[in-house]
C-alpha cells in the first residue's frame, strides 16, 4: 500500500451528525487507502460507520452531517473540497456506487433501459442509437438475458437479483475507476449472491478498476476481497490483507468478530458472542478506544488517546495499545 | 414416541390475479391463478428435536411456519399437535384454546414484532395473561422465570423496546414465547436482522433452552450455516415442496439433491474452510404460479436434467435410512 499506488486515500476523516438527541460522532480519524486494481472490503456491524464512509467519499452525506476534518484524495484532488457541479461530473464517471436495496435505488416507474441511458447521456452524450447500443452492451455484460426486451421493463417486473444487476450495470455504464458497493447482496438469496458477487469481481478485474465492498459478512468479504478494513463504532480498528487478517487478527474486536461467525465453528458451544453493545455515539465522553468498554485486555494506556491504526506487520495496521 | 408436530400432506395456495385475456368486463372476475406456496408437505418434529427448514425466498418456508403455528388456515392436509388434529380449529379459536400455549412463535425482526407501547414486563406477561390466567403474583412469577431463562435482568422490566439493544429485544421476543412453557417454538428467521455478535448470543440461548427446557424447535432460515449449528435434522424446500430431508451432518457432507448441493456450494466460506467445487445456479426459479404437475420444479436450473424431469414429476423417496430426496437422478452418496 505504498502512497504512489493508491487510487484513493482517506486521511483522518471525522464526520459528525447533528440530531435532536445530540451530536452523533459517526466517524473519527478514519484513514485508509485503496490501491489500483484492488478490491477492498470494509467490514463491521451496524452502526460502525461503513456506509457513512462510502457516502462521504461521494459527497452523498445527509444535510445534518458535518465533516469536521479530513481529506479524501482521488487523482490529486480532495473530493471534500469539490463543488456540487464537480461532484456531479465525477459521480458515475470516475467513482460509482451500487446501493444496498436495488428496489429503492432504482426509479420504480421508469424503464430500466432509460435509467441506464440517463447515466450515459449525462457523462458521454451522443446520438440516441449509440446510447442504446451502450446500454445493451452493459446489460449483456451483467448477463441479463434477452436485453433488448428488458430495456422497457420497469423495476417491479424484475426479480431482486435482476434489479441488482441493473444497479451494477448503471454503476459500470461509464467505466469508472472506482466502484463502491454498499452491501450489494444483502436481502438476496445465497445462490443469487454468489452470482452477483462473481459478476462484480469479474467486471472489476476485467476493466482494471478498483472496488470498495462494504459488508457485515466476514466470510463473504474473505472470498472476494484482497484486503479488509475492520470498522467498529466509527473507528478503523484493523486493516490487513485477507489471509493475514484471518490467520492472525491483531485487534481484540476482530478476533471476537471472527469467533462469532457461524461458518467458522463446528458447534454452537464454540461460538462466542461479544459482550456488551456498541457505545452510544452521542456521548461526548467517548473513550479513546471505543471498544475498551467491551474489552478484556483493557489497560490504563487504552484511555490515552487518540488511538489510530499503526503498522504491526507487512501491510497490516492495528489501532490497539495491547494488540494480540 | 408421538411427534410434537406432525404435518400430513399440508397444502396452501394463494389466489393471484391472472392476466386478462380477450374482452372482459370490469365487473366480471378475471381468470385467477393459484400460487402453490406449500404443496403437500409432510414433516415431523419429535419432542425436544430441532428441525431446520431452509430454502430461498419464495419457497414457502415462512408460509409453512405460519401454517404450523396456526396463524393461517391450510387448504388441505392435517396438522397434529401431540397426536391431536388442530387443522380444523379456526386460527381465531386456536388463539384462545388451551393448545395455543404449546406452539409459540418467534418472529424475524424483534424491533418490528414487539409492541412499542408495551414495557418488557408487559410484553412477556401478555401471552401469559391470555393463555395461563392466574393471580398477579403467579403471572409475575412466570415472567420472571422466562426472563431469567433468556438472561434478561430485572432492571429492564420497565423499559420500552426503543430503550433496548438489538440483543435485548431478541431476548424479549424469545422470553415471551417461552413464558407459557411451550412444547414447540416456531422460529421464522429469528437471527437474520441481527449482527453476527448478537446472532451468536441468540443461537447459544436457543441451544441452552433446548437443553434445559426440552423445547422442540422448528427453525426456518435461509442461512444454512446457522441451521447446521442449531438443528439435528434439515428439510430443504424448493417452490413449495420439500426436496430433501436428512440429518444435518449427512446433508452437509453428502447432499443427494442437486439443488441442495448448489445451495451448499453458494455459502461463502472463510479462508481455510474447504468447499466442494463451486457451482452456480443460473437463471431464476420457475414461477410458483400454476406449476406444471408433470415436471420437476427444479427443471430448467438443474445441471443433471434429463427428458424424464420435464415429463414426470419426481416423488419423495428414501435413498438411505432417514434420508429422503425428491429427484429422478439423486447424486451419489459420496461427494466427488
Amino acid at each position: 500500500m505504498s502512497a504512489t499506488a493508491a487510487l484513493l486515500a482517506i486521511e483522518d476523516l471525522t464526520v459528525t451528525f447533528r440530531t435532536r438527541a445530540g451530536t452523533v460522532h459517526a466517524l473519527e480519524g478514519v484513514s485508509f487507502a485503496i490501491a489500483e486494481g484492488e478490491i477492498l472490503g470494509i467490514v463491521g456491524e451496524s452502526g460502525s460507520g461503513k456506509s457513512v464512509t462510502a457516502y462521504g467519499i461521494l459527497g452523498l452525506l445527509d444535510a445534518a452531517a458535518r465533516v469536521a476534518s479530513g481529506r479524501v484524495m482521488f487523482g490529486g484532488r480532495d473530493l471534500l473540497r469539490l463543488s456540487q457541479a464537480q461532484l456531479s461530473d465525477l459521480r458515475g464517471r470516475e467513482i460509482s456506487i451500487v446501493f444496498q436495496n436495488p428496489r429503492t435505488a432504482l426509479n420504480p416507474i421508469r424503464p430500466i433501459g432509460l435509467q441506464i441511458a440517463d447515466v450515459i447521456a449525462r457523462h458521454d452524450p451522443g446520438p440516441a442509437a449509440t446510447i442504446r447500443e451502450k446500454v445493451l452492451a452493459v446489460l449483456r455484460q451483467v448477463r441479463i438475458p434477452d436485453p433488448e426486451r428488458r430495456l422497457a421493463a420497469v423495476p417491479y417486473e424484475l426479480s431482486g437479483g435482476m434489479c441488482q444487476r441493473v444497479g451494477i450495470a448503471m454503476a459500470l455504464a461509464c467505466a469508472p475507476r472506482l466502484l463502491l458497493a454498499d452491501e450489494p447482496t444483502t436481502g438476496l438469496d445465497v445462490t443469487t449472491q454468489a452470482v452477483i458477487m462473481d459478476l462484480v469481481r469479474d467486471s472489476v478485474h476485467q476493466r482494471g478498476m478498483s472496488a470498495v465492498f462494504i459488508t457485515h459478512d466476514l466470510a463473504l468479504a474473505s472470498e472476494y476481497c484482497d484486503r479488509i478494513v475492520v470498522m467498529h463504532a466509527g473507528h478503523v480498528v484493523e486493516d490487513a490483507p485477507v489471509r493475514a487478517l484471518f490467520a492472525q487478527p491483531r485487534h481484540p474486536y476482530t478476533a471476537k468478530l471472527l469467533a462469532s461467525v457461524p461458518s467458522a465453528v463446528e458447534s454452537v458451544d464454540a461460538l462466542s458472542p461479544i459482550d456488551g453493545a456498541l457505545p452510544d455515539l452521542r456521548r461526548d465522553d467517548l473513550p479513546a478506544c471505543r471498544f475498551s468498554e467491551r474489552c478484556e485486555r483493557r489497560r490504563a494506556a487504552c484511555d490515552e488517546g487518540p488511538i489510530r491504526p499503526a503498522p504491526c506487520g507487512p501491510d497490516h495496521r492495528v489501532a490497539c495499545k495491547v494488540p494480540l | 414416541m408421538t411427534p410434537v408436530l406432525e404435518l400430513r400432506a399440508l397444502s396452501k395456495s394463494f389466489t393471484v390475479a391472472g392476466a386478462q385475456t380477450g374482452l372482459a368486463w370490469p365487473w366480471r372476475r378475471r381468470a385467477s391463478s393459484r400460487l402453490a406456496a406449500v404443496d403437500h408437505v409432510d414433516l415431523r418434529v419429535m419432542p425436544g428435536e430441532a428441525l431446520g427448514l431452509v430454502g430461498e425466498s419464495g419457497c414457502g418456508k415462512s408460509t409453512l411456519a405460519r401454517l404450523a403455528s396456526r396463524l393461517i388456515d391450510a387448504d388441505a392436509g392435517e396438522i397434529l399437535l401431540d397426536g391431536a388434529g388442530i387443522h380444523d380449529v379456526s386460527p381465531a379459536r386456536f388463539a384462545t384454546s388451551p393448545q395455543r400455549r404449546h406452539v409459540q412463535m418467534v418472529f424475524q425482526d424483534p424491533t418490528e414484532s414487539l409492541n412499542p407501547r408495551f414495557s418488557v414486563f408487559e410484553a412477556i406477561a401478555d401471552p401469559v395473561r391470555m393463555l395461563l390466567p392466574g393471580s398477579t403474583r403467579e403471572i409475575a412469577a412466570r415472567v420472571e422465570k422466562a426472563a431469567a431463562q433468556v438472561g434478561l435482568p430485572r432492571e429492564l422490566f420497565s423499559r420500552f423496546p426503543h430503550q433496548l439493544s438489538g440483543g435485548q429485544k431478541a431476548r424479549v421476543g424469545i422470553a415471551r414465547a417461552m413464558a407459557v412453557e411451550p412444547r414447540l417454538l416456531v422460529l421464522d428467521e429469528p437471527t437474520s436482522a441481527l449482527d453476527v455478535s448478537v446472532q451468536a448470543l441468540v443461537l447459544k440461548l436457543l441451544v441452552q433452552l433446548r437443553r434445559q427446557a426440552g423445547v422442540a424447535l422448528l427453525f426456518v432460515s435461509h442461512d444454512l450455516t446457522v441451521v447446521r449449528l442449531l438443528c439435528d435434522r434439515i428439510a430443504v424446500m424448493y417452490l413449495g415442496q420439500v426436496v430433501e430431508t436428512a440429518d444435518s451432518a449427512t446433508l452437509f457432507r453428502a447432499p443427494r439433491h442437486p439443488y441442495t448441493r448448489a445451495l451448499l456450494s453458494a455459502i461463502p466460506r472463510l479462508p481455510g474452510v474447504a468447499r466442494a467445487t463451486r457451482e452456480h445456479l443460473d437463471g431464476e426459479p420457475r414461477s410458483p404460479i400454476d406449476p406444471d404437475p408433470n415436471a420437476c420444479r427444479f427443471a430448467g436450473r438443474c445441471p443433471l436434467e434429463t427428458k424424464l424431469c420435464t415429463t414426470e414429476a419426481p416423488t419423495l423417496r428414501a435413498v438411505a435410512p432417514d434420508h429422503i430426496v425428491r429427484c429422478h437422478h439423486p447424486l451419489e452418496s459420496a461427494m466427488p
